[in-house]
C-alpha cells in the first residue's frame, strides 16, 4: 500500500488541563493511515487512544484540552487548522465516526432510517425519494436484514449488533475516505464482534477506507489490523505491520502487553475429583414476572434448570454471552436474589429457600467478587471499615478483624497501611484486589466470582486472575468464575459450563471443552473468539 | 499499576480542587447565607432594637405613615419620644416591633418544617424504598397525602384543635413529607443496586446498618437543598395561611398576620403590607439562592462544569 495516506499526523500533541495527573494527554505522535489500510491504537486505559481519535475528528472537548502542536493532514489538508464550521463539512461526509455503546449513540425517539438520513439531508441536496434509496442500498451493505422493514423501526427494536451495523452504515452511506472506530465492539457479545469485524473488513475492501481503530483487545487486532500503533502514557511506544508487532515486538511495554494476553489453549490442569462437593444447583430456575393489574403480564426464564457443581479447591468456569443468564445464576448462589424454583445446596444444606433470618449463617459461606471495581466499594467508607465490616457483623471483635484485615492486605499484595485510605485512592486493579480480600476475611468456602476481570485492562487483568488462582489453592475454595471471556476461563478453570439463554448446553473439563466442542452453540463461541488462530507472546526473536 | 488517568478531561474527578475564585462560586451560598444569619438575629435581638411590645394597641393612634413620633410616658413617669419607623396599623400598633418579632415565627416555622419534613421523610423513604411489600402500601398512603392541600387541611386543623403555631406546623409539614419520602425512595431504589450494597448484604450487614451505613449518606447532598426549598416553602405558606386569617391568631406578630391587618386599608396606607413583604421575599429568596447554591456545590454532576 504505497499510496498517499489518507489521513498523516505528526507530532501530534495534545495538553491536559492544569492539575491532571500529566501534562499532555498525548504527546508527539505520528502515524499514516493509508487507502483501505486498517490500522489499530492499542493501548490500557489512559494510554490517550481515544484523545488520539476525537482530536483527529476535532471532538476535543473546548477549553478543557487543547492540540498545542503537531498537525493532522487527511488527504493533504490540516484539519487542525479548520475552523468549526468547516469542521462539520468534513465530519460525515470525508471522515466519519463509530462509537463503543450503540444504544447510547443512536437517538432513541427517532426512526433508525431517519437517522441515517440525517447525514445525506445535512451534506447533500438529494430528494426525499433518493435519500430513501441512498439509506436502503447503505442498509444492504451491511448486510441488514429486510432493510425496507427496518428502515422505519426505533433503536430499541433493533439487538446490540444490529445497532452497531446502523451506526456503520450512517457513517459509510457517503463513503468518507476515513472511518475512525473507537472501540466499536467493546459492548457487543464475541458472536456480534465477530460478525461486525467482518463487517468491517468486508467494507473497506470494497469502499477503500482507510480505518483508524481503535481498541485494547489484541484478539481483535491479531483479527484485523494491517498495521498497529501502540501507545502508553500519550505516547507511541512502537508501531510497525501487525505481523512483526505481534511477533517480534521491539518495546518492552508491548512484549508485556502481548504476554499479558491470556492463551486459548489451557494448559494442563489435574481434575479435581477427590475433594468433597460443597457446592450444588438442582434444577435452580429463575423466572421474573412483569406487568400485573394493567399490563399485560409477561415471564422471562432467566435462568432454566441449571445443576452444577464445584468441588472444594475446584474452579468452575461459567461461559456464556450478555443474556445467558450466567450473573442471575451467581447472584441466586449468594442469595441476593431468590431463585423461583429449585436447591442450591451448600454443602447439602438447601438455602435456595430461606428467609433472610435463617440465611445469615450461610452468608459467611459465599462471598462475591463483582465486576466492576469502581462500584463494588463504598466510595464513603474507608478500605479497612469495607474489609472489616463482615467479621465485626459476626461477633469478631475490631481489633481483631483490623488485625485479619492487615495480613488480608499483604496477601493481596497491599501495603497494610493503607487501610486508612478511601477507595478513590486506588487504581482499579488494586480495588479489585481490595474486593478479594474483603471476601476472603469471611472466610468463605465458595467463592463467587462475576466477571472479576472484564472492567480490568490487560496487563492487570492477569495479576489478579494469578491471585485468585493463588487464593483458591491456599485456602482450598470453590470457585465459581462467571466470565463472557473464553481466553480468561481456558486459563483458569477446571471445568466449564457454557450457558446460553438460560439453559445449560454443554459442560465438561476445560481442557475437553476447549478441544473438541460438541454443542452447536459452543463452536459458534468459539469460532468467534477474536485472534482465535494467533499465540500470543510466543515471540520471534 | 499507576492511578488510572482518566480518558478525557470530563472524567477526570480525581483533579486536585483549583483554588478558583470563591466568591463567584459560592456566591450564592454567602448571599443566601448571610440574610438569613440576619433575619435569625433580627429575630433573637428583637427586645434590644429599639422595638416596644408589638401586640400594644394604642387606640389615639392609628394608621400613622412611618416615621411618625408620639410622646410616650414610662413606668416611672417620666417621658420620652417613640419613632414609628413603619408607621402604625389600625389598631395603632407599632409596625415596625411587629415585623421584627415576626421574623422569629417565620424562621421558627421553616426551620421546623424543613427539619421535620426532612426526618420523617428520610425515615419512611429508607424503609419504602428498601422493603418492596412496605413500598405498594406507603405509597398509596403517600399519593393520598399529597392530594390535601395544606390549606384546607390547615382549615380543618384550626377547627378541631384551635389556632395555633403547632397546628400551623402540622398542617403544612403532612402535604410536604410525601415529596421527601418520593426522593429519598428514587435514591435508595437506584443506590440499591450499587455492587457494595449487594457486597454488604453478602456481609451479612444487618437491614437497618445497611440502610443508615451504606445507603443513607447517599441521600444527604440531596436532602439538604431539599430541606432548604421546603424551608422557603413553609415560610411562604405561614405568611398565606394567616393573611388568610387560618393562620397563627392575629394578635401574634408575624408577617402574614401583619400584611393580613394591613389588606383592607393598603390602598391608603401600604406600609402595613409592604415592610413585612419586602422581609418575606428576601428571606424566601436567600433560601431559595442557598439551596441552589448548595445544590451545586454538593451535586458532583453539576459541580463538575463549574
Amino acid at each position: 500500500m504505497a499510496d498517499k495516506p489518507v489521513l498523516d499526523v505528526q507530532g501530534l500533541t495534545v495538553r491536559l488541563p492544569r492539575g491532571a495527573d500529566r501534562v499532555n494527554a498525548i504527546e508527539n505522535v505520528s502515524f499514516a493511515v493509508a487507502p483501505g489500510e486498517i490500522v489499530c491504537v492499542v493501548g490500557e486505559s489512559g494510554s490517550g487512544k481515544s484523545v488520539t481519535a476525537h482530536t483527529v475528528m476535532g471532538l476535543l472537548p473546548p477549553g478543557q484540552l487543547t492540540a498545542t502542536a503537531g498537525r493532522a493532514f487527511l488527504e493533504g489538508d490540516d484539519l487542525l487548522t479548520k475552523t468549526s464550521a468547516e469542521m462539520r463539512k468534513i465530519r460525515g461526509d470525508r471522515i466519519s465516526m463509530i462509537f463503543q455503546e450503540p444504544m447510547t449513540a443512536l437517538n432513541p425517539v427517532m426512526k433508525v432510517g431517519d437517522q441515517i438520513a440525517e447525514v445525506l439531508d445535512i451534506h447533500t441536496n438529494l430528494s426525499e425519494r433518493e435519500r430513501r434509496a441512498r439509506v436502503l442500498a447503505v442498509m444492504q451493505s451491511v448486510h441488514l436484514p429486510e432493510p425496507e422493514r427496518l428502515i422505519d423501526v426505533y433503536p430499541h427494536q433493533l439487538s446490540g449488533g444490529q445497532r452497531q451495523r446502523i451506526m456503520i452504515a450512517a457513517a459509510l452511506v457517503l463513503d468518507p475516505v476515513l472511518l475512525i472506530a473507537d472501540e466499536p465492539t467493546t459492548a457487543l457479545d464475541v458472536t456480534t464482534q465477530a460478525q461486525i469485524l467482518k463487517l468491517i473488513k468486508e467494507l473497506r475492501e470494497r469502499r477503500n477506507t482507510g480505518v483508524l481503530f481503535i481498541t485494547h483487545d489484541f484478539g481483535v487486532v491479531a483479527e484485523i489490523a494491517h498495521r498497529v500503533v501502540v501507545m502508553q502514557h500519550g505516547r507511541v511506544v512502537e508501531q510497525g505491520r501487525t505481523q512483526d508487532v505481534l511477533r517480534r515486538p521491539r518495546d518492552e511495554y508491548t512484549r508485556m502487553l502481548i504476554r499479558s494476553v491470556p492463551s486459548l489453549s489451557p494448559p494442563a490442569r489435574e481434575p479435581v475429583t477427590a475433594t468433597p462437593i460443597v457446592l450444588q444447583t438442582n434444577d435452580l430456575t429463575k423466572t421474573y414476572v412483569s406487568g400485573g393489574l394493567f399490563a399485560k403480564r409477561r415471564e422471562v426464564q432467566a435462568v432454566k434448570q441449571v445443576n452444577l457443581e464445584v468441588r472444594r479447591g475446584e474452579t468452575l468456569g461459567v461461559v456464556g454471552e450478555s443474556g445467558s443468564g450466567k450473573s442471575t445464576v451467581a447472584r441466586c448462589i449468594a442469595r441476593l436474589i431468590e431463585p423461583t424454583d429449585g436447591a442450591i445446596l451448600i454443602e447439602g444444606a438447601d438455602v435456595a429457600k430461606l428467609g433472610p433470618r435463617a440465611l445469615r449463617p450461610h452468608r459467611k459461606r459465599v462471598q462475591i467478587v463483582f465486576q466492576d471495581p469502581y462500584r463494588s466499594l463504598n466510595p464513603r467508607r474507608t478500605v479497612g471499615a469495607a474489609i472489616t465490616e463482615g467479621p465485626v457483623n459476626f461477633g469478631m471483635a475490631e481489633s481483631e478483624a483490623t488485625e485479619r484485615a492487615r495480613n488480608l492486605m499483604r496477601l493481596v499484595g497491599l501495603d497494610p497501611d493503607s487501610l486508612t485510605r478511601f477507595p478513590h485512592q486506588f487504581s482499579g486493579g488494586q480495588r479489585q484486589r481490595i474486593c478479594i480480600a474483603r471476601a476472603l476475611a469471611m472466610e468463605p468456602e465458595i467463592l463467587v466470582a462475576d466477571e472479576p476481570v472484564s472492567a480490568l485492562d490487560v496487563s492487570v487483568q492477569a495479576q489478579v486472575l494469578t491471585l485468585l488462582d493463588d487464593v483458591r489453592k491456599r485456602f482450598n475454595l470453590a470457585v465459581l468464575f462467571i466470565t463472557h471471556d473464553l481466553r480468561v476461563a481456558a486459563q483458569v478453570c477446571d471445568r466449564i459450563a457454557v450457558m446460553h439463554k438460560g439453559e445449560v448446553v454443554e459442560e465438561g473439563t476445560t481442557a475437553a471443552v476447549f478441544a473438541a466442542p460438541k454443542h452447536d452453540y459452543t463452536r459458534a463461541l468459539f469460532d468467534s473468539a477474536p485472534g482465535r488462530n494467533f499465540e500470543f507472546g510466543k515471540f520471534e526473536v | 499499576m499507576s492511578a488510572e488517568p482518566a480518558l478525557l478531561a470530563g472524567e477526570s474527578a480525581a483533579q486536585p480542587q483549583k483554588p478558583a475564585p470563591r466568591l463567584a462560586r459560592d456566591g450564592g451560598i454567602i448571599f443566601g447565607a448571610t440574610v438569613i444569619l440576619l433575619m435569625a438575629l433580627m429575630g433573637v435581638l428583637a427586645p434590644w432594637l429599639g422595638t416596644k411590645n408589638p401586640s400594644e394597641i394604642n387606640p389615639a393612634f392609628r394608621n400613622r405613615v412611618p416615621g411618625i413620633e408620639q410622646t410616650i410616658r414610662n413606668d416611672d413617669g417620666t417621658t420620652r419620644t417613640f419613632t414609628y419607623r413603619m408607621g402604625t396599623d389600625s389598631l395603632g400598633r407599632d409596625v415596625y416591633s411587629r415585623v421584627v418579632y415576626g421574623a422569629r415565627i417565620s424562621l421558627i416555622i421553616g426551620i421546623t418544617v424543613a427539619t421535620f419534613s426532612v426526618a420523617i421523610g428520610l425515615f419512611i423513604g429508607l424503609v419504602s424504598g428498601y422493603i418492596r411489600w412496605v413500598d405498594a402500601i406507603v405509597m398509596r398512603l403517600m399519593d393520598g397525602l399529597m392530594a390535601i392541600p395544606a390549606i384546607l387541611l390547615a382549615i380543618a386543623l384550626v377547627s378541631l384543635f384551635r389556632a395555633g403555631l403547632l397546628s400551623v406546623i402540622v398542617a403544612i409539614i403532612v402535604p410536604e413529607v410525601p415529596r421527601v419520602v418520593r426522593l429519598v425512595r428514587s435514591i435508595v431504589l437506584s443506590v440499591r443496586e450499587e455492587p457494595y450494597v449487594e457486597a454488604a448484604i453478602c456481609a451479612g450487614t444487618p437491614t437497618p446498618l445497611l440502610l443508615v451505613r451504606h445507603i443513607l449518606p447517599n441521600t444527604i447532598p440531596a436532602l439538604i437543598v431539599q430541606g432548604t426549598f421546603i424551608c422557603a416553602n413553609a415560610i411562604l405558606l405561614e405568611a398565606i395561611l394567616s393573611f388568610l386569617g387560618i393562620g397563627i391568631p392575629p394578635e401574634t406578630p408575624t408577617w402574614g398576620n401583619i400584611m393580613a391587618e394591613g389588606r383592607g386599608l393598603f390602598r391608603i396606607y401600604p406600609h402595613n403590607i409592604f415592610f413585612p413583604g419586602i422581609c418575606l421575599a428576601f428571606t424566601v429568596l436567600a433560601v431559595n439562592v442557598l439551596g441552589d447554591g448548595l445544590r451545586d456545590r454538593l451535586d458532583p454532576k453539576l459541580a463538575r462544569r463549574v
